[in-house]
């Protein structure tokens, strides 16, 4: 026999499901509610999370269990504590240092990993020879790679007006670029669609029992 | 002082990490990779911080019962319900303030956290991103009435790359020459045109993430300071 809590945890889901489905018939109660305790319960899940799996091990444990090897790390500490400053306005600029830090790490980190596997690597990723590839349709797909890499880059230079040669091959490179959007609209869909099949499966089988 | 330590407080942090990645040395090395752990912190804490953030504004709705102020009531007794089992009881494996919550877990077959997660926030998360399948069709319909060369590409790219990706576009090419397979043209765009497009679109981004960060660290862009 199933259990109490397990039939409740399906009920659940299936009236949350329906409740949000309901937007596609128009904005309505049940989907403000469902929506709103989604917000409520997504925050509540990510600051947990946050605290166990981040802030406990990184911080607390260590200064805990060995705090002379990581007393330094009362630095972090405290600037966590002035970034939660913000939450009140009258301290709020307490919050720009710890900003700061962020801010600075990040770009630095940005920049040198950006360029290494953003900018080198898929450049010399579309440094090939299609005449080494050994197949007819390869060869063509390798320079339909060129041709469609460098007529995309200059759709997204700027400094040069789109007109003349540069405007042709601009509009080449919108083609791939469309191409691409195409691909990744294909993909999304396809995504969504298996996320509304298992939806539909959990209502018919899990909810309903109509399917075996 | 609120200005021109923080904007030094980036620029130190930023050349560091930089130069660590060009001189893998100690210092630098050390430095940076004590600089990534304390990132790892203060991002904790900026998470922590979004969270409050909303669940004021949640509270401050309420109290001045601005309009639909009963749904924010809602987002906040779900919030302080799911914190509460979560700060008490813990999550998966790790204990909270009252241990593991032996006897809770037992009777409803997982810990209050978790079941709240498996039979509300996932159920809500999936449905609320199926509703996307319905809205992603009225955006076809209208990227086909805009009648473009770009949209009927975009369009058809996108119908070849599913046919080619499902049983029934084999099953509808499968008397035809290999070359006209539905999954071999769509492996030829996913490939060739869609690596093109994406390959542009990757380099174009780390050019702009460079410059961006560039401006960042050397106090060019200021506008994370509050617009001055």
């Amino acid at each position: 026999m199933t259990d109490f809590w397990t039939v409740l945890g399906i009920w659940i889901g299936a009236l949350a499901t329906l409740s949000i489905w309901s937007f596609l018939y128009k904005d309505n109660p049940f989907y403000k509610f469902a929506e709103q305790i989604f917000v409520g319960v997504s925050a509540a899940y990510w600051f947990i999370f946050t605290i166990y799996n981040v802030l406990i091990p990184n911080l607390f444990d260590k200064l805990i269990t060995d705090f002379n090897s990581n007393w330094l790390l009362l630095i972090p500490g405290l600037l966590g504590i002035m970034m939660l400053m913000k939450i009140f306005p009258k301290y709020d600029w307490l919050g720009k240092y710890p900003i700061a830090l962020m801010i600075g790490t990040t770009a630095g980190l940005s920049l040198v990993r950006f360029l290494e596997t953003d900018v080198i690597n898929q450049i010399i990723a579309t440094m090939i020879n299609p005449l080494n590839s050994g197949s007819a349709v390869v060869a063509f797909g390798q320079v339909i790679l060129i041709v469609g890499t460098i007529s995309g880059l200059v759709y997204f230079y700027f400094s040069k007006k789109h007109e003349g040669f540069t405007g042709g091959v601009a509009k080449t490179g919108i083609i791939f670029l469309m191409v691409s959007f195409g691909a990744a609209f294909g993909f999304t869909a396809m995504a969504r669609i298996s996320l509304l099949i298992g939806r539909l499966q959990f209502l018919l089988g899990d909810w309903l029992g109509l399917l075996r | 002082m609120k200005y021109k330590l923080p904007l030094l407080i980036a620029f130190c942090a930023g050349i560091l990490m930089i130069l660590s990645e060009f001189i893998p040395r100690r210092p630098f090395s050390q430095l940076s990779g004590t600089l990534e752990s304390w990132f790892l912190i203060i991002a904790g804490f900026a998470i922590v911080l979004g969270q409050l953030s909303l669940l004021k504004l949640n509270i401050m709705k309420v109290f001045s019962k601005s309009e639909n102020w009963q749904y924010h009531l809602a987002a906040i007794i779900s919030f302080a319900v799911m914190f509460l089992f979560g700060i008490l009881f813990g999550m998966q494996r790790q204990a909270g303030l009252l241990g593991h919550g032996e006897m809770l877990s037992n009777l409803i077959g997982s810990k209050p956290f978790d079941y709240i997660f498996i039979n509300l926030y996932q159920h809500l998360m999936a449905a609320m991103f199926s509703l996307l399948a319905f809205f992603i069709a009225s955006a076809a319909y209208r990227a086909f009435i805009a009648r473009s060369l770009e949209s009927t590409l975009l369009l058809s790219v996108s119908v070849l790359v599913m046919l080619g990706n499902t049983s029934i576009g084999a099953a509808m090419t499968n008397s035809l020459p290999a070359y006209l397979h539905l999954p071999n043209i769509s492996a030829f765009i996913m490939d060739f045109p869609n690596t093109a497009g994406q390959r542009a679109i990757i380099i174009g981004a780390g050019l702009g993430v460079i410059g961006s960060s560039l401006r960042l660290i050397l106090g060019i862009e200021r506008s994370w300071l509050g617009g001055k």
